[in-house]
């Protein structure tokens, strides 16, 4: 036991000796390969927050949204589709949502404006998410001014202001009385941005909305489930951005992994013969080479982990906010709640320590199976 | 000291790191209960669908609630100009 670990921290000596040899390339490499474990690890942590954040906040989502589509495009709904789904058997409540966007011309900024299902403010008044304060610089008590569709000021009063933890789903939001609200957009009576419907059985979730489609073939019911599905292929790997990040990583790795596997350089070549001449063992060899490739892969792993750790967590992953917020003049702040486990750490450990220590070893063993002299001469 | 020794110290430094990382991770997701019961209590109480992660376009802020083919939706050879556009997936399709 004392012989084996004695051998490996002579091998670890002689591999960290051979890396320092090269300082340069070697710190230049780790440098880039950390880097590259940082971007991914990032990415993956990232993605994987948000995800379980949203699979908890849309747990208590509506069932259903009914929706009506006209020529292909989402339309109000009248009150009269809600009377009739109240009468599907299985549906336990519908409630109408109103809801729209204002666009402020003056500070650029997209706002969605929401009336609560139960009256929480009075006409006049507005509950609104933090950035919108800060976009507007409103404090509680202080007025904003709206412009309505005919073009007429709405002064309505800020009674309070939701707190930033809550940014996540109300960064944006402007909580307002329907009365304001039909005020603003001259909204037909009787009518509906969409329904929010509850089913007293999930399991008949399907039934209820194939009977609403059938009553109303302009209608377009979203299940819950497609909401988190949503929400669970949003970022998927195939999308957009991140399949052009990740090929970038990956593409990295395979220039990592084609610069290993396509053969070691004639000085390390003529250092493993040398090696082989004066004693060593093909296997102490294949250590050699396996410590040099752990050294390196092993190091930007952790280092690229942990550093993407902070940089989510702490730094609520500032390098990705030029991606993330577009053109976007409100964009919400959020600190998201580290979710990470040892399968996380595990799949990015298997994606970048493995193969490229694979990739080290192999190229070596070709080269300590041949016969030194020659391996020499090469 | 050997050099493998620092290499070894190193690793195992980094190693704990990692372990404090995981723990720091399960504490952070116990005090955040609360801040999570008060969004969840939010989300329903308004009714929402969506989590406001961009703003710039309608179906980037409600992904779920978004047209078919929204990208496209101001005109058939409107092509998607917004960069949250490109990050997030399509809405995913009905199964129905």
């Amino acid at each position: 036991m004392n012989f084996s670990l004695n051998r490996h921290r002579n091998i670890i000596d002689f591999s960290l000796s051979s890396l320092l040899r090269r300082k340069m390339k070697n710190f230049s490499l780790l440098a880039v390969y950390t880097l590259i474990v940082f971007v991914i690890a990032s990415l993956l942590f990232f993605v994987h927050a948000l995800k379980r954040e949203a699979a908890l906040l849309l747990a208590d989502a509506p069932d259903m949204v009914v929706q009506r589509l006209m020529a292909g495009r989402h339309e109000l709904i009248p009150d009269s589709y809600a009377g009739k789904i109240r009468t599907i058997p299985g549906v336990r409540t519908v409630t109408p949502r109103l809801w729209g966007y204002y666009y402020d011309p003056v500070f650029g900024a997209n706002y969605t404006l929401i009336v609560p299902p139960t009256p929480t403010v009075e006409p006049g008044s507005i509950l609104v998410g933090a950035e919108v304060s800060r976009n507007q610089r409103v404090r509680v008590g202080e007025m904003v001014a709206f412009r309505t569709s005919d073009h007429i000021p709405l002064l309505l009063t800020v009674k309070g202001i939701y707190p930033s933890a809550s940014n996540l789903v109300a960064a944006d939001l402007i909580v307002m009385a329907s009365e304001d609200f039909q005020a603003m957009f001259n909204l037909p009576k009787a009518h509906a941005t969409d329904l929010a419907v509850t089913v007293a059985n999930p399991r008949e979730l399907s039934t209820v909305a194939a009977k609403i489609v059938e009553a109303f073939p302009d209608a377009r019911p979203i299940l819950k489930s497609e909401m988190l599905r949503t929400y669970d292929s949003i970022f998927d790997w195939r999308g957009g951005m991140m399949v052009v990040i990740l090929s970038a990583a990956v593409l990295s790795f395979v220039i990592f992994a084609w610069d290993k596997a396509t053969g070691l350089s004639a000085e390390e070549r003529r250092e493993i013969g040398i090696l082989k001449s004066i004693g060593w063992e093909t296997a102490d060899v294949l250590y050699l080479k396996f410590w040099e490739g752990i050294v390196i892969s092993l190091s930007a792993f952790l280092l690229g982990g942990l550093l993407a750790y902070g940089h989510v967590f702490f730094f609520s992953a500032s390098l990705f906010e030029h991606a993330l917020k577009g053109w976007a003049v409100l964009y919400p702040k959020f600190k998201l709640v580290p979710t990470i486990d040892g399968y996380n750490l595990a799949v990015l450990f298997f994606l970048t320590v493995l193969p490229y220590t694979t990739a080290t070893i192999v190229p070596a063993w070709l080269a300590a199976t041949a016969d030194p002299d020659a391996a020499m001469r090469s | 000291m050997r050099k493998s020794d620092h290499f070894l110290l190193f690793t195992a430094f980094s190693g704990m790191m990692c372990i404090l990382m995981l723990l720091h991770s399960h504490r952070e997701q116990a005090m955040a209960h609360a801040e999570r019961q008060e969004r969840a209590r939010l989300a329903k109480e308004l009714l929402l669908t969506d989590l406001c992660l961009f703003t710039e376009a309608r179906y980037t802020r409600h992904p779920s609630m978004a047209d078919l083919h929204s990208p496209f939706q101001d005109h058939p050879s409107s092509l998607e100009h917004f960069p949250s556009g490109s990050l997030l997936s399509p809405p995913a399709l009905p199964a129905r």
